[in-house]
Formats: C-alpha cells, sequence, structure tokens
C-alpha cells in the first residue's frame, strides 16, 4: 500500500486465469460493437453496487468476482464499492493512434480520497505494442487534463507491458495515454473505475503495519528507521525537482494519515513542524 | 530555400538553463524535411547544451511564489524552457 502511495499504481502479475482472459477479450469485443447499439451487452448504470455488476454468465463478472480481484478492491475502495464506468480500449495491429498524456475525469476534490481503476490486460503485451504509458509518481498533483498534452517525454515514464491476465491498479489521478500498436495483434485491456463507499482506512490486510509504521520523528536529516514506510513515501521518481520531492512527501503523508487513521504520521517532519509552530501564532 | 521553425521544449529538475531536463516535446514545422531528436532519451541533458547545438531560448518560465493555502501542491512540471530554431527548406516543400 506504501508503494501504491508513493508511485500511484501497483501491478499485479498475471492474476487472471488463462481461460478467463480468453472469455474476456470475446465479451470485450461485444461490449465494443453492442454498448451504444440499441441491443446487446450493456455496462452497468454509473452507482451500481459492484455486486450487482455484470451478473453471471459472464466473462467480466468472474474477473470482477474473483477472489484475488475482490481482495484487491476490497484493499483499496471497500467491499461494497460503487461501479463509476468501464470501458474497452481497443487497438487494431498496426494502429498509430496516439492519446496524449491526460488525467481522467476533472480534477478531483481536495481531500485524501480516492477512486481506483483497474486496468485488465487479458493477453501478453509486449514491450512496446501498445501497452498504457502512465507516468509514475504523478497521480497527487492539482493538474487539468488538457495541460498535460504538452508533455510528449518525461523521465522514468512507463509504457505498460508484461503477460495475459495482468492487472494495474490506478489511483485515479495518475497520468497516463494511450499508445500506438505496431505489433501484429489486436490489444486489448478492460478498464473499470470504482468508487468507495466507506472510509479508506485500513481495508486492506495491516498485520505488518505497526512493525513498519516509523513514528513522526522519522527524519532523514536525523535519525531514521531503515525499514519503514516512510523509506517507501521517501521515493524520488527521476522527472521531479527537489522542491516537487518535497511537496509529493508531503502530499504522501497526508495520504498515509487517511489510510490508516494515524493523525500524527510523518515523513521527513514536514508537517510535524509546520502544526507544532501553528499553536504559537498570536501566544 | 524558405525558412521553417522548430520548437522545443525542456523542463527542468531546477529554475537554472543549465538544469537537468526531466521532460521534453518537439515540434517541426518542416515537417521532417529537417533534423530530427530522439524519442526515446532526452536530446539534450539541459538547456545549455540544446543551445550549444544551435537553439535559440525563446522563452522561460517565471518564478511565482505559490498562493496562500497551495504552498505544498504541486501541479504541473514548473521550469519550462522553450527554444526554436530555423531551417532552410526547398521551396514548394509542404
Amino acid at each position: 500500500m506504501a508503494e501504491f502511495v508513493a508511485n500511484g499504481f501497483i501491478r499485479f502479475e498475471a492474476i487472471v486465469p488463462e481461460d478467463v482472459n480468453e472469455r474476456g477479450i470475446d465479451e470485450m469485443r461485444r461490449l465494443e460493437l453492442e454498448r451504444f447499439g440499441p441491443d446487446g451487452l450493456k455496462p452497468p448504470h454509473t452507482g451500481t453496487p459492484l455486486d450487482e455488476c455484470y451478473p453471471l454468465p459472464s466473462a467480466i463478472g468472474e474477473y470482477l468476482r474473483l477472489p484475488q480481484i475482490r481482495g484487491i478492491i476490497e484493499s483499496f475502495v471497500g467491499v461494497d464499492p460503487a461501479f463509476d464506468h468501464d470501458f474497452t480500449h481497443h487497438l487494431q495491429p498496426h494502429s498509430t493512434y496516439t492519446q496524449p498524456l491526460h488525467v481522467d475525469a476533472i480534477i478531483d476534490s481536495p481531500d485524501t480520497t480516492f477512486d481506483v481503476q483497474l486496468f485488465w490486460y487479458p493477453h501478453d503485451v509486449a514491450p512496446g505494442e501498445g501497452g498504457t504509458r502512465f507516468v509514475p509518481g504523478s497521480h497527487l498533483r492539482r493538474v487539468r487534463s488538457s495541460g498535460l498534452e504538452r508533455y510528449q517525454h518525461i523521465a522514468g515514464e512507463q509504457q505498460f507491458s508484461g503477460p495475459a491476465g495482468t492487472v494495474v491498479v490506478f489511483h485515479h489521478g495518475l497520468w497516463h495515454a494511450g499508445q500506438p500498436n505496431p505489433g501484429d495483434g489486436d490489444r486489448w485491456m478492460h478498464k473499470v473505475r470504482l468508487n468507495p463507499t466507506v472510509a479508506q482506512v485500513r481495508l486492506w490486510n495491516t498485520d505488518d503495519l505497526a512493525e513498519l509504521q516509523n513514528p513522526p520523528s522519522d527524519h532523514v536529516f536525523a535519525r531514521m528507521l531503515p525499514d519503514s514506510v516512510a523509506q517507501i513515501l521517501r521515493t524520488m521518481h527521476p522527472w521531479m525537482s527537489i522542491t516537487d520531492y518535497r511537496n509529493e512527501q508531503v502530499q504522501r503523508a497526508k495520504l498515509w494519515r487517511y489510510l490508516t487513521g494515524d493523525v500524527t504520521y510523518d515523513v521527513d517532519h514536514y508537517l510535524t513542524r509546520l502544526e507544532g509552530r501553528a499553536g504559537l501564532v498570536g501566544s | 530555400m524558405a525558412p521553417r521553425q522548430q520548437v522545443l521544449y525542456l523542463w527542468a529538475n531546477g529554475s537554472a538553463l543549465d538544469s537537468g531536463t526531466v521532460a521534453w516535446a518537439f515540434h517541426d514545422g518542416t515537417d521532417g524535411a529537417g533534423p530530427t531528436l530522439p524519442d526515446t532519451t532526452p536530446p539534450y541533458a539541459n538547456g545549455v547544451a540544446a543551445m550549444r547545438n544551435g537553439w535559440m531560448l525563446l522563452q522561460s518560465s517565471q518564478l511565482t511564489a505559490p498562493l496562500p493555502g497551495n504552498e505544498h501542491l504541486n501541479d504541473y512540471l514548473e521550469y519550462e524552457f522553450v527554444f526554436e530554431r530555423h531551417i532552410d527548406i526547398p521551396e514548394g516543400s509542404p
């Protein structure tokens, strides 16, 4: 979870079984054809509880009901999230379509709550063959979607490649873009956005949290624990300035406070210093 | 020969023109008739290296203090440098 907070994504390699992947492609093809037509397969209504989405028999429904997928979802947005929307992303062989870098939807609320988006790649994606481009660590920045189109290349950005059945979970704010598919095969991906309906506090397996949670005194310029959450939240991405990096640590610490319910949590004393001094004003 | 403009955006990890490149974008008014730049690696380590390769600085980003309450929020890449160079291409080129 700390890696998700630092990077804005986490990937689960080949977590969907082969038969579900194969039937999933068929159903994605149907959904693409029939979604906007008068009849046929339709996505759920926005706001539908996840349990009621894609009732069986449905390959997408099977995928969303896999215990390992439900465990992932529950860890981020609880046991009863709401379906926001989904979409099948399909690139024909040799498609040159390049999507500009963007974030989905609009700038969200300034609080720390978040949606997740699950990217399901039902077949192998070779390096450079149409996998999603994304910028690790970009998820907590306050930007308008169209403003990102200017960035053609960012140091440290990644393009997804991996084996069939891999699922990548994005924080809703992660910068990303679809890429051309120079390969000979169709490239399919199913993306679903889910909204939490409960506070996202300690929803994942926190058995090791007490051991890894650093005290607010943990400070890179004083003393710090060698193996702690703070060490992960100190991840600096290659495109960041030192100011970016320190501000990101503040934003990550705030998100970690929300996720753990620990209102004193800090990384490198930034929040604690300010909060301590705030009480002195007017005294 | 007809002059055409090429534009290069460099974003740096600091406010100085010789701060390291962290992002870049290239727009080619010659439509491929002029020299190109690599896609996968930063074309120049910093803005000064671009100048030494013939790029002219058009604009650099202003340094602005954050609004109260926004001191610890990040948004767009902060240190943007825009360069141009003029390339002569044969008359009648698209």
